[in-house]
């Protein structure tokens, strides 16, 4: 596609335990498109956040890059030179984080800490401090907290949790950047504010002309936002659709599963919940991950890594036996 | 009619920020609700609503600034918890990694409960730690394994089946699948129910997912910074909404289906900060993100106004300024 502005490409993360390497991203193929809005949904451990966070190769030291490569405008991020990764972390790409009190600095307030972000967003301009702060209370204005001025005189502990959350939101807008990771920026939030920060994202998206990830795992999150949603199951991206096909007609077993358990506001009992628990990471068993808890399973299935077939144009599914 | 297990009357729980200047949080502020024996009460509110500081209060681990706390026909809102009291009321925690003593196995620790109450015989205990394991689905291999060598799912389980050990009659549920993904949080949840229809267990299940509850509960209590907002039975709760917040939450709610989506009310959006629990604006504490506010939300706090039958709300739109229709 024309407009490809970041892809991953076969991306396998080990990390380096005691017991072994931890096939942890096992071998993970995502694109995102200029102004689209991604969902990457799966549950806890599955990998998406150290599928996000090599984007921007933030990853801990004990994880390594096995293969693969990540292509922003058509450039490989894992085989940048540090000065070049700089500028793309200054400018470019930005990442909400998921744990918004673990990402502030608690001695410096909002304000240094926005004022850093566009003070090195370009490092050849100067900028002003009225400058600085000017784009720093539009900022802040722009996630809808009222009296920016004392919040950006404050520290991260004066401030709730949801501010915290919208303060980094908005440490991530305050120059205008290409692609925008944001990894489950609600979560921690009731779900009225939890919609007035994806109203925001949606919105400023819209606005900006810019492409956002979103990580979460809820599904029913995915589906008020993103466009398009790839499913992860243990490392491994299972399904790849547009939003409303997935919900109509999810074909792979995992996706299946998840929509079912799902408690339903319409009632009607809880579901069984999937059988079993996901498999250790350190010498997974060949074959589909799934395998040891998927109703359809079959010998070729624990023999045999599924790869990614198309059904259409916009929707694929990594499985041997979807309907 | 059913014995009621739980009456709680004005209960309030302040915790002071500054004595000198009288500066409280009011983190539970005149909340009263009861709950019936085989009743599963399901209590809803964003973080920092007071609705785990309901639980400790009522347990015994908060102290109560005023109010009744009626257990079993007793008010023990200042009394010191009894061992009858201990043995009949329970409580799960959110977070089972802190709950559970790491440096004890599961047979270590299900036996403390066992033997505090004097359950069984001595000679009993194994059996009896092997028979509360399969009640919640666990087999008998966990029972020499470490907290830290299981899953998350299955600690929940083993803190839920220590809260089983002393046969209480009445469980508080803190959030007990909200650190869990949802295919195990089905299992958990699908026991729970199990256990309550077998013993016919009373629940005060304490979570901010509303489509979860409505599947399980009989009765929903959502509370806004201390107060208690709505109180209504799970059918007439979501077929009929009435106060603005409560609409708000289900307006809000993510959902996976169109069907689902139907039955939302339209959305509302939300508007304004949430006022910090230290300086609760004058009148309704809702006003400063209500939609629906008239000026006497900003001027006085309403009253708990039984709208039909069971369903109570705590808004002046149904009382002082109820609309002409």
């Amino acid at each position: 596609m024309t407009n490809e502005l970041l892809s991953i490409k076969d991306l396998e993360v080990w990390y380096k335990t005691y017991r072994g390497y931890a096939k942890v991203v096992n071998g993970v193929n995502l694109t995102v498109n200029k102004g689209e809005k991604v969902g990457v949904v799966g549950e806890s451990g599955c990998g998406k956040t150290t599928t996000m966070k090599s984007i921007l190769r933030m990853n801990v030291q004990s994880a390594y890059v096995n293969s693969g490569e990540i292509l922003y405008s058509g450039e490989n991020i894992l085989k940048m030179n540090e000065a070049k990764l700089q500028e793309i972390r200054r400018r470019d790409i930005a990442m909400i984080s998921q744990e918004p009190s673990a990402a502030l600095n608690p001695v410096f307030t909002i304000g240094e800490q926005i004022r850093d972000v566009i003070r090195y967003s370009d490092t050849k301009k100067k900028f002003t401090k009225e400058e600085m702060q000017s784009k720093a209370i539009d900022a802040i204005k722009s996630v809808m907290i009222s009296d920016p001025e004392r919040i950006l005189a404050s520290y991260p502990y004066q401030l709730s949790g949801g501010m915290k959350q919208r303060i980094c939101i908005a440490m991530g807008l305050v120059v205008p950047r290409n692609v925008l990771i944001a990894d489950e920026p609600g979560t921690a939030l009731d779900v009225t504010i939890q919609d007035q920060i994806h109203r925001l994202l949606h919105n400023l998206v819209e606005e900006k002309d810019m492409s956002l990830i979103m990580i979460t795992h809820s599904l029913g999150v995915a589906r008020e936002l993103v466009d398009r949603i790839h499913v992860m199951y243990a490392g491994d991206v299972v399904e790849v659709a547009k939003t409303d096909d997935l919900f109509k007609k999810p074909l792979h077993p995992y996706t299946i599963g998840l929509l079912d358990c799902v408690p339903k506001l319409s009632g009607g009992g809880i579901s069984e919940g999937i059988y079993g628990y996901v498999p250790s990471y350190i010498n997974p068993a060949p074959g589909c991950r799934f395998a040891s808890r998927c109703p359809k399973a079959t010998q070729i299935c624990r023999e045999q890594k599924p790869s990614m077939t198309s059904v259409d144009a916009e929707h694929s599914v990594a499985c041997f036996n979807y309907q | 009619m059913s014995k009621t297990v739980l009456q709680v009357n004005h209960l309030k729980t302040y915790f002071t920020v500054d004595k000198r200047k009288n500066l409280f949080v009011r983190a539970v502020d005149d909340v009263s609700f009861s709950i019936d024996q085989g009743e599963i009460v399901a209590l809803v509110g964003e973080s920092g609503s007071g609705k785990s500081t309901i639980a400790y209060t009522i347990m015994g681990m908060y102290e109560t600034s005023g109010g009744e706390i009626i257990f079993d026909g007793e008010d023990i809102a200042n009394k010191k918890r009894t061992f009858d009291f201990k043995k009949k009321a329970q409580i799960v925690f959110q977070d089972p990694g802190s709950s559970l003593n790491s440096h004890q196995d599961v047979k270590e620790i299900l036996s403390l409960p066992l033997k505090v109450h004097k359950v069984v015989k001595p000679s009993q205990l194994e059996t009896k730690i092997i028979e509360t394991l399969d009640r919640v689905g666990l087999s008998e291999d966990f029972m020499y394994k470490s907290p830290t060598a299981i899953g998350g799912g299955e600690k929940q389980l083993v803190s839920i089946a220590r809260a089983l050990c002393s046969n209480p009659e009445f469980i508080i549920l803190d959030e007990p699948t909200s650190n869990l993904d949802v295919s195990i949080q089905a299992k958990i949840i699908n026991m729970l129910l199990k256990l309550h229809e077998e013993q016919s267990l009373s629940y005060l299940f304490i979570t901010h997912d509303l489509s979860l509850v409505r599947n399980i509960s009989t009765k929903v209590i959502i509370m806004y910074l201390g107060k208690i907002c709505e109180i209504a039975n799970t059918e007439e709760f979501y077929g009929n909404p009435h106060h603005p917040y409560t609409q708000m939450l289900l307006s809000a709610i993510p959902v996976v289906s169109e069907e689902e989506e139907q039955l939302k009310p339209s959305r509302i959006r939300s508007t304004g900060e949430i006022p910090s629990p230290v300086n609760i604006p004058k009148g309704c504490s809702f006003n400063t993100r209500c939609h629906r506010a008239v000026p006497l939300c900003f001027e006085e706090d309403p009253e708990m106004i039984e709208v039909t039958k069971g369903h109570f709300v705590r808004c002046h739109l149904y009382g002082k300024c109820k609309p002409e229709l």
